[in-house]
């Protein structure tokens, strides 16, 4: 049974989608037990899979027993061991966080968005656990196509938001599909670990610079990389909140693991930064997304939108860690992936709470929210001060790595751009708490009027933001373990 | 100009496909109605299944399958004689892709000509800051 657990974490999901839109027929009822334990099982998987991988090492499934490089191979290490288990997790929290919202959204089409739900976490898993360059466009597109039903769901602005995203999306998948091809005609290969055995002598190669440089801005294009990021905000603050806090935390982030997973395992850091010496350029752009991101974030009145130019800024950290080109940088880089998956899940489950009970996300919404919701809003607390990098919550260690690495690298500006996008996410966060202490403005002064009594979310939704809080601090608290026997084995002895 | 032409005409498939990827690009970026822009994004798909496909042809081979029948002695088979499939058998996938885009962007638009009765771009902004 444990072998086959790379392929489980797959088949799994998406056979419960037919499941589903089968369910949706006969009974409603039957299609939140069936997403649950579908998901449920995933997690399973993906847990077993990352012991086995901490107690043997990588694992490499061969799909119908067809060896590579013939057939395609799951490939399971440290990296995508780590990654498997937070989407899987996330996945699973925010769906039975979100099922109460999503009843009240859309009472009649809650069996077709379970299945583009399900259908997404597929694609999303699938992208991480394959070994295989093709088939990872393949559930790069599944990914996103399910990911433009959901999104599509939302408010009246929907469907022209997702409409942009989608050329977007559409031309950052076939940049990485062209980048893929390059890579094809100069190795005949399409498996990660074959194309890395044959590049070594072809380094100098025009056609593999091409590659690189192609499959890099596809990816980035797909993970709203700062010049690239316009499609981001709008996608997903007009979106149904069930649909943003599954999107929001896992689609960057994975996309931000297929970036690393290129320049780790299929062009090796050899190439990417010692060969390419583009480093220096990228971190820079990395710095104008961060400092970027939090400029805007800090000129919007709108909490979900607010969030979204955050998600952008944090995608400037991962990018930037991952292309300073040493140890700590790239710690700090995968650390991040697993910590902002988490914070922007926690912050984004609070707007679902939100939306749940004000209807509304505008700054005047938030009035008086922390004597109405307490639960939520503290989760909140905890989720804001990850974003900031209070410690003891995990945003701070995943920082702490992240300068570390830039000061290694002498990289002053990534250091500066940090620090400063720490500070204006003080601004950002204390602005709503100040907001959401003070009650409505009334209009009759000094009549003692009664307070609002307290207006919690329902329990479904409040008891898995604040699993997804403690979660928030537990991996802060244990960083240290997530590091030693993990993230170390997940990069290359090589990069130093 | 005396070497342009020969490269240009030797790697004329390259050309071809990066012609129409710029093509689709220019309808994506300066059109200003939303079918005119799928359009675009589809030349642009399009284009990289023609990468695809001319990468994998060669003049003058075979298929690649195997002529002896059961029980005729295994002849051997020269990878230099046979075009290459796997491209092909890519871009079918590719196709698949890219029908199913196609089809989600053309819902959105239906979804959008119903809201704002127009589907050029301007007129929806204007209409949407009107609000």
């Amino acid at each position: 049974m444990s072998q086959q657990y790379p392929v489980l974490i797959v088949i799994v999901p998406l056979l419960s989608a037919f499941a589903i839109s089968i369910a949706g027929w006969v009974n409603k009822r039957l299609c939140f037990p069936i997403i649950v334990t579908a998901l449920g099982v995933a997690v399973y998987a993906s847990v077993g899979l990352l012991l086995t991988v901490l107690e043997k090492g990588v694992v490499i499934y061969h799909l119908g027993g067809w060896p590579p490089p013939v057939g395609i191979a799951y490939y399971v290490d440290h990296l995508n061991g780590l990654v498997l288990v937070v989407v899987s997790l996330v996945a699973l929290l925010n769906v039975i966080a979100c099922k109460k919202s999503i009843e009240l959204e859309f009472p009649d089409k809650a069996a077709p968005f379970y299945t583009l739900y399900i259908l997404m976490v597929t694609g999303l898993l699938g992208i991480v656990v394959t070994g295989d360059a093709f088939n990872l466009y393949v559930l790069l597109e599944i990914a996103a196509l399910t990911g433009y039903g959901l999104l599509a769901m939302g408010e009246e602005r929907a469907p022209l938001s997702t409409l942009n995203y989608l050329y977007m999306g559409t031309i950052g998948a076939c940049f990485y599909l062209l980048g893929v091809g390059y890579l094809y005609i100069v190795t005949g290969s399409l498996n990660m670990v074959d194309i890395a055995r044959l590049l070594p002598p072809l380094y100098q190669s025009k056609a593999v610079l091409a590659a690189f440089i192609i499959c890099m801005v596809g990816v980035w294009l797909k993970m709203a990389f700062f010049p690239l990021h316009a499609w981001l905000p709008n996608a997903y603050t007009h979106a149904p909140s069930a649909a943003s806090s599954l999107i929001a935390p896992l689609v960057t982030k994975v996309m931000v693991y297929v970036m690393i997973r290129l320049i780790l395992t299929v062009f090796t850091p050899e190439f990417a930064f010692a060969t390419l010496a583009l480093n220096n350029v990228v971190v820079w752009l990395a710095v104008i997304a961060i400092v970027m991101g939090a400029i805007l974030a800090l000129a919007e009145r709108n909490l979900k939108k607010m969030l979204t130019f955050i998600i952008v800024a944090e995608v400037g950290y991962m990018v930037g860690g991952a292309w300073l080109g040493n140890r700590a940088g790239m710690t700090g880089a995968i650390l991040h992936i697993v910590n902002d998956a988490l914070m922007t899940l926690c912050v984004f489950l609070v707007v679902g709470n939100i939306v749940y009970k004000v209807k509304g996300y505008a700054f005047e919404d938030l009035q008086g929210l922390f004597r109405k919701m307490p639960f939520t809003m503290g989760a909140f607390v905890v989720g804001a001060m990850s974003i900031i990098g209070v410690p003891p919550t995990c945003g701070f260690f995943s920082k702490w790595y992240l300068i570390l690495g830039a000061l290694q690298a002498g990289h002053y500006g990534f250091v500066a751009a940090l620090i400063f996008s720490s500070l204006v996410s003080v601004v950002l966060f204390f602005r709503i708490f100040e907001i959401c202490y003070y009650e409505p403005f009334s209009d009759h002064h000094g009549h003692d009027h009664p307070p609002e009594p307290m207006d919690e979310a329902p329990l479904l939704m409040v008891v898995p933001l604040l699993i997804v809080a403690v979660i928030l601090i537990l991996v802060g608290l244990y960083t240290g373990d997530i590091v030693n026997h993990v993230i170390k084995f997940a990069i290359p002895e090589g990069l130093v | 100009m005396s070497e342009l032409i020969p490269t240009i005409i030797a790697k004329y498939n390259y050309w071809i496909y990066i012609t129409l990827m710029m093509i689709g690009l220019y309808a994506m970026i300066a059109k200003n109605n939303l079918v005119k822009k799928i359009v675009g994004m589809n030349i642009f798909q399009t284009a990289i299944i023609l990468f695809y496909v001319s990468i994998g042809v060669k003049k003058g081979a075979t298929i690649p399958i195997s002529t002896g029948g059961h029980g005729a002695a295994h002849e051997v088979v020269h990878a230099a004689d046979y075009l290459n499939p796997l491209p092909h058998v890519l871009m079918l996938t590719a196709i698949v892709v890219g029908v199913a885009t196609l089809g989600v962007a053309l819902a959105l638009a239906l979804r959008i000509y119903s809201r704002y009765n127009t589907l050029e771009e301007d007129e929806i902004l204007a209409q949407i800051r009107k609000k």
